[in-house]
């Protein structure tokens, strides 16, 4: 049944990760991620799924990956400070191939920071919160009907790449309220985890089928009875100490997102085609960038953005592809310059400026005018 | 080749274990299998999850679902396990720093909920993955590497952590006492609720040697010499109770499993729904 | 159905448990593994088995034995 109502970005989520077969979160209460437990512990019951407030985000995290790696498609949220607690089981997941999303609904940090503020400072702990080399998805909405349909990419990714997915949000994405439209019973693509079917291959939990990118899922209580480990492993699930097997599995890891950038990455860009000035923005800051794109537009300046909505791996090949007529770049973020960094690293030959904020408020559409404005 | 009970239960491949001589944990990995054999729990429905160190090794020689997860967080990944799948026997095996140390919160949070899962401790007073530091079980006075002129923590009795936390079922056994332990583990299994058994090893590499207890041989030997129950323990003055092992049962009660009280909430909405 | 006592020497790490509990002195820790040095006063009782942190020694039913 379609319905047309109003809904805030973070419970927007919690629909859309049903939709997309969420039947498992664990969590913990922290501004401004909250709602997404509360909504969770509402819909999930109604579902016939489960949901657990646990003891700390540790703990949250940990329950998630256990309940994934018995067929469950789980979730859990959280931000900053939160975030930051559930590092070490987010490397897990990521060594042991368990497909789980993490949301974090960034806020002012460091520390405890500014709790109810908005912030984009995570943008670098996504990548490389966990220690050790590793891959990692990292999606960021722009609207509440993003939530929505961005959280059923993200499971689909999880499962696809068995690996975490980070829904990077900010508090104004989380606590927007919008009109959305959605559809109950509409037709989305559902990704289901891969199951292991070839017989020889049974005893190998991580053995990779040629023609796939990762192992395929056995369910638990079934006939075969597997390892899972945090150490290195071969293909046989146990620790092993060869250095071999150890670098070709962190190899692994790393390219089964590497190659295929193509499928994962997603990006918006409006009026870059004749644009002299483009603006790199994401998440709750395109709406300030937006409505700045189009009123300079309306004056006639050539001005146009770039968003990744996919923000791990970064889209590189597209942001290079800007047209020749692209002489300047502004990077608009609310932090101290972390997606710069990636900008930097791939545009060599064109001025790039940057726009932060770190008090807590945010980018006004003016400002954006103004630094668009000064561009010499 | 092995007995029939670790051919069935243990992955022989990956035998013999890392675990020192004499340690304790063999024997106490053996007392797992023999009380689920005894108990003709169905070997596909087990998971076993565990943390880190040496006690959690027993994930990998252990022909079940088996998880190794993280330092201190396996109850807390068992738990995941349980709500997503409550048909499976879910069984944590830690060392006393991984449960009682960095993983405790989970612990008393587990034993609250009375969550069905059964928590088994290889408890050796050690650090011994590490080599030998003190954990939160090491009596006062003793000695580890990071306590080179004694002890001065008061250690914890994780068993009556877990009885005041509210577990459903606790016991204590021994190394030593395989037979009642093996017992005590078996009602552990059978209990609905949240069960955790602390049974003290022998860690005769780290412990025994830097704190002059002998060989694992006169560790056993000190066990089997100073082992009381329950209720003698609650006759005997601190002192008298101290260097004491306590086999038997500390709590056996009957509160409502989270997990099928989560089932009572579905069947609830879905029984409006109609 | 009779049984057998079992040892299997590579897995046994000579920590001498087996040898020291058992009630018969049926076992001896030599050249750091255990050795069946009694075998006729074996009363199967299968403590040694119990107490074993290696599994390297147990009872096996045998087909009875005349």
């Amino acid at each position: 049944m379609k319905n047309r109502v109003l809904m805030q970005g973070n419970e927007a989520v919690v629909e859309g990760a049903i939709k997309a077969g969420m039947r498992f979160f664990a969590g913990y209460p922290i501004t401004p991620s909250t709602e997404i437990a509360e909504q969770s512990a509402v819909r999930l019951p109604q579902v016939g799924g489960h949901f657990i407030q646990m003891e700390d985000e540790i703990g949250s995290m940990a329950a998630v990956i256990g309940a994934s790696a018995v067929g469950t498609k789980s979730m859990t949220a959280t931000s900053g400070p939160g975030f930051s607690l559930k590092q070490e089981n987010i490397g897990y997941a990521c060594m042991t191939e368990i497909p789980v999303v993490i949301v974090d609904v960034q806020r002012s940090g460091p520390s405890t920071g500014l709790p109810t503020s908005p912030s984009q400072s995570d943008v670098m702990q996504a990548r490389w919160g966990t220690h050790g080399d590793h891959s990692i998805i990292a999606i960021s909405p722009s609207s509440v009907s993003e939530c929505y349909n961005l959280i059923i990419r993200a499971f689909n990714l999880a499962e696809k790449y068995r690996t975490p997915v980070i829904f990077l949000m900010d508090e104004i994405v989380g606590h927007l309220r919008e009109g959305i439209e959605f559809d109950d019973e509409a037709e989305v693509e559902i990704i289901e985890r891969k199951m292991k079917q070839r017989p020889d291959t049974l005893h190998l939990p991580y053995h990779v089928c040629e023609g796939d990118d990762v192992p395929r899922f056995h369910l638990t209580g079934y006939d075969i009875r597997y390892n899972i480990t945090g150490l290195a492993h071969g293909p046989d699930g146990f620790p092993t100490n060869n250095n071999e097997v150890a670098g070709q599995l962190v190899t692994r890891l790393m390219k089964k997102i590497e190659n295929n950038i193509d499928d994962i990455v997603e990006v918006e860009e409006k009026f870059c085609d004749d644009a002299e000035t483009v603006i790199v923005c994401y998440g709750g800051t395109k709406r300030s960038v937006m409505s700045a794109v189009e009123e300079l537009r309306a004056k006639g300046k050539k001005v146009g953005y770039f968003r990744p909505i996919t923000i791990w791996p970064f889209p590189e090949k597209q942001l290079s592809a800007l047209p020749k007529s692209v002489k300047n770049i502004i990077v608009a973020e609310h932090n101290y310059g972390q997606i710069l960094l990636e900008v930097e690293r791939v545009i060599k030959d064109r001025k790039i400026g940057f726009v932060g904020k770190v008090d807590g408020t945010v980018i006004t559409p003016s400002e954006i005018v103004k630094a668009v404005e000064e561009v010499k | 080749m092995a007995s029939e009970l670790i051919m069935k239960y243990m992955r022989e491949e990956h035998l013999p274990h890392i675990w020192c001589p004499g340690c304790g944990h063999g024997i106490l990995m053996r007392d797992v299998a023999q009380a689920v054999k005894n108990l003709g729990i169905d070997q596909e429905k087990v998971c076993l999850v565990s943390g880190i160190g040496c006690a959690s090794r027993a994930a990998g020689y252990m022909d079940f679902q088996t998880m190794h997860t993280t330092h201190g967080r396996a109850i807390a990944f068992a738990t995941g396990v349980k709500m997503a799948r409550p048909d499976l026997e879910v069984i944590v095996i830690a060392g006393d720093g991984d449960v009682a140390a960095i993983g405790g919160n989970h612990l008393i949070h587990a034993a609250r909920r009375n969550i069905g899962i059964t928590v088994i401790v290889f408890n050796n007073d050690i650090y011994g993955m590490t080599g030998g530091q003190y954990s939160p079980t090491t009596p006062t006075g003793e000695f580890g590497t990071t306590a080179p002129y004694g002890n001065i923590d008061r250690p914890f009795d994780i068993a009556v952590l877990a009885a005041a936390a509210g577990a459903s079922y606790v016991a204590k056994g021994t190394a030593y006492h395989a037979q009642q332990t093996i017992k005590l583990i078996e009602d552990g299994l059978r209990h609905k609720g949240f069960s955790l058994i602390d049974c003290a090893g022998i860690c005769a590499t780290y412990y025994g040697r830097k704190n002059k207890k002998g060989s694992a041989v006169d560790m056993m030997k000190y066990q089997r010499d100073n082992t009381i129950t329950f209720e003698q323990a609650k006759t005997m003055s601190r002192e008298e109770r101290s260097g004491k092992f306590i086999l038997g049962k500390l709590v056996e009660d009957d509160f409502p499993e989270f997990s099928d009280e989560y089932q009572k909430i579905i069947d609830r909405l879905k029984e409006a729904k109609k | 159905m009779a049984k057998r006592l079992v040892v299997d020497a590579s897995w046994c790490k000579g920590c001498g448990i087996c040898a020291e509990f058992c009630p018969k002195k049926v076992l001896k820790i030599v050249k750091e593994k255990v050795s069946v040095v009694n075998p006729n006063d074996c009363i199967k009782c299968g403590l040694c088995e119990l107490r074993c942190p290696d599994y390297a020694i147990y009872l096996e039913e045998v087909a009875n034995e005349e």
